[in-house]
């Protein structure tokens, strides 16, 4: 991967990252690119940095070498992994949501941002009454709300089971593809998060590779990460569905769930080249 | 009604109606051992007071603000959790207040009145510092409302989202200071705590918006003055306590009521 030279594109641009706590290195010397339309993840194994990669290009930690470049004026939606809300704060989903909207804006933004996750239903629900799966919906809501230029996304999917991953994931390069953002996450899935993938950067405290998810897989480095078996069902993974879910997992005909009109099967395509809206 | 009694209401009412919308950002944010600890160490506010012939809510304030300040330090560097460094401060600070006015013998410090409140003895001046300290309190707290609110639900999507999140939190605990300072006169060191988180919790079942909870806090907790003070003088016990004990029944009842509003 070159990144000597900035492309036009590029909304954040991290070099040479490298952070220690108590003498032991998180990060050793890590590049991260991301480009506007571009869908970038990290993956890597439990306790490998990428979420101090995350909070690094987010501006929350500041590295101890290395250094960030960030578009001007750029507008980046945010999905922490964890969020506790405590029981005793009196907030609903649609407050919950404006709170985060720039200056002040009012309840039938939120409620757009909603439908457009697909979680209409829940506005007027207590937030902390949402379900794991609604809850990651919400929080996708907030950073859309932003009007982000980026949206960087800690595990998307957690709390999730495996068909609403796939829905979920389906739903982020939806609107990768109709509001041309650039897109950071992290993720375990990586035999659903491959295909819609536009560059892989595989982590394990430093980058152990990097590039289209095809090269990836079969560079000898992921394959030793994450082991010959799992780096094989990536492209193994296949799941026939004859119906859709809602965004409280509720089975509906197909076509009417949480995630409309969406393209079956592309999220399963391990090529990772279609058209969306094709 | 006698005077002192009028005063002592006026008094009181005041301290509960800016605790309460504080006491509600403190139960959010799970900070009601870090409230115990300011108030544990505004008797050693009280000492130095007394040491420099200054306001003793002056004194009061000062020492709050300082520890408030020192947490946030300890909290960057040590590695004890918090609610240990908490543990510590409370009663060292504690210790070290009461130590402080003993050395003060000559002055006849009634040290009751600041463990456990003097209400009744509330002057007009007292009132007066109340409802300025409190008023600059709840417009510090409305302008702070929106960021706050957003620190309090997630500090670093706040701040991705552009609040100043440290800037914020210090504020927040400088308001805690004041409020604690404030409230010593009416309930004491060792019940400030009390008046702050009490109503907030008890407001919690009948609100539905952020908003609600804070200005509901305030008024149960002037409902938890009113109560105490009536009952104080009818059964003859001490006003802070019965105070407190007070706000405790009407959390009691709130608990045992069922809600109200249903969520739609």
């Amino acid at each position: 991967m070159n990144i000597t030279a900035r492309h036009a594109g590029t909304l954040v641009e991290a070099r040479g990252i490298t952070v220690s706590r108590g003498g032991n290195v998180i990060l050793a010397s890590v590049d991260v690119t991301v480009g506007a339309g571009e869908i970038v993840t990290l993956i890597g194994p439990n306790g490998a940095g990428k979420t101090t990669v995350v909070r690094v290009m987010l501006g929350l930690l500041k590295p101890d070498r290395g250094s960030v470049w960030r578009r001007d004026g750029l507008a980046i939606g945010y999905m922490p992994q964890h969020i506790h809300i405590d029981s005793t704060l009196p907030l609903t989903v649609g407050r919950f949501l404006t709170l985060g909207a720039k200056c002040r804006r009012g309840e039938a933004e939120a409620r757009a941002a909603l439908d457009e996750v697909g979680a209409a239903a829940v506005m007027e629900t207590p937030v902390q009454a949402a379900s794991g799966g609604e809850f990651r919906r919400i929080l996708l809501a907030r950073a859309l709300l932003r009007d982000p230029d980026m949206l960087v996304l800690d595990e998307p999917c957690q709390g999730i089971d495996v068909n609403g991953q796939a829905e979920l994931y389906r739903l982020i390069t939806r609107i990768r593809d109709r509001r041309r953002c650039g897109v950071l996450m992290v993720s375990h899935d990586l035999h659903l998060v491959m295909a819609d993938t536009d560059k892989v950067v595989c982590l394990n405290h430093h980058v152990c590779c990097a590039g289209h998810p095809e090269s990836v897989t079969n560079d000898p480095a992921y394959i030793a990460l994450f082991g010959k078996q799992v780096a094989s069902t990536i492209a193994v993974y296949h799941h026939e569905h004859d119906h859709d879910h809602a965004a409280d997992g509720h089975v509906v005909p197909l076509g009417r769930g949480a995630v409309p009109d969406h393209d079956r099967g592309q999220a399963h395509d391990p090529q990772g080249e279609h058209n969306a809206h094709g | 009604m006698d005077d002192f009694l009028v005063r002592a209401l006026v008094g009181g009412c005041g301290v509960a109606a800016v605790a309460g919308p504080l006491g509600a950002f403190v139960v959010w944010r799970r900070m009601a051992f870090f409230g115990s600890t300011l108030s544990h160490s505004a008797l050693l506010g009280v000492a130095l007071g007394f040491l420099l012939g200054i306001n003793l809510n002056v004194g009061i304030f000062a020492v709050c603000a300082m520890i408030a300040l020192s947490l946030v330090a300890m909290q960057r560097r040590a590695r004890l959790s918090d609610d240990t460094l908490l543990g510590i401060l409370a009663h060292a600070t504690l210790a070290l207040g009461l130590i402080a006015l003993a050395f003060m013998e000559t002055q006849r410090v009634d040290l009751m009145s600041y463990l456990f409140g003097d209400v009744l003895a509330i002057s007009a001046n007292d009132i007066a510092m109340i409802y300025l300290g409190g008023a600059l309190v709840i417009a510090a707290l409305a302008w702070l409302w929106r960021p706050l609110l957003s620190a309090t639900v997630h500090e670093e999507l706040a701040s991705v989202e552009g609040v100043p999140v440290t800037a914020v939190n210090l504020a927040f605990m400088v308001l805690l200071a004041v409020v604690v300072a404030l409230a010593m006169k009416v309930v004491g060191v060792l019940l400030v705590t009390s008046l702050i988180i009490i109503p907030a919790a008890a407001a919690r079942r009948f609100a539905r918006s952020p908003e609600q909870m804070a200005v509901l806090a305030g008024v149960l907790g002037c409902g938890a003055v009113a109560g105490g003070l009536w009952g104080s003088v009818v059964l003859d016990t001490p006003s802070g306590p019965s105070i407190v004990v007070a706000a405790f029944a009407l959390f009691l009842l709130a608990t045992a009521m069922p809600p109200l509003m249903q969520p739609r």
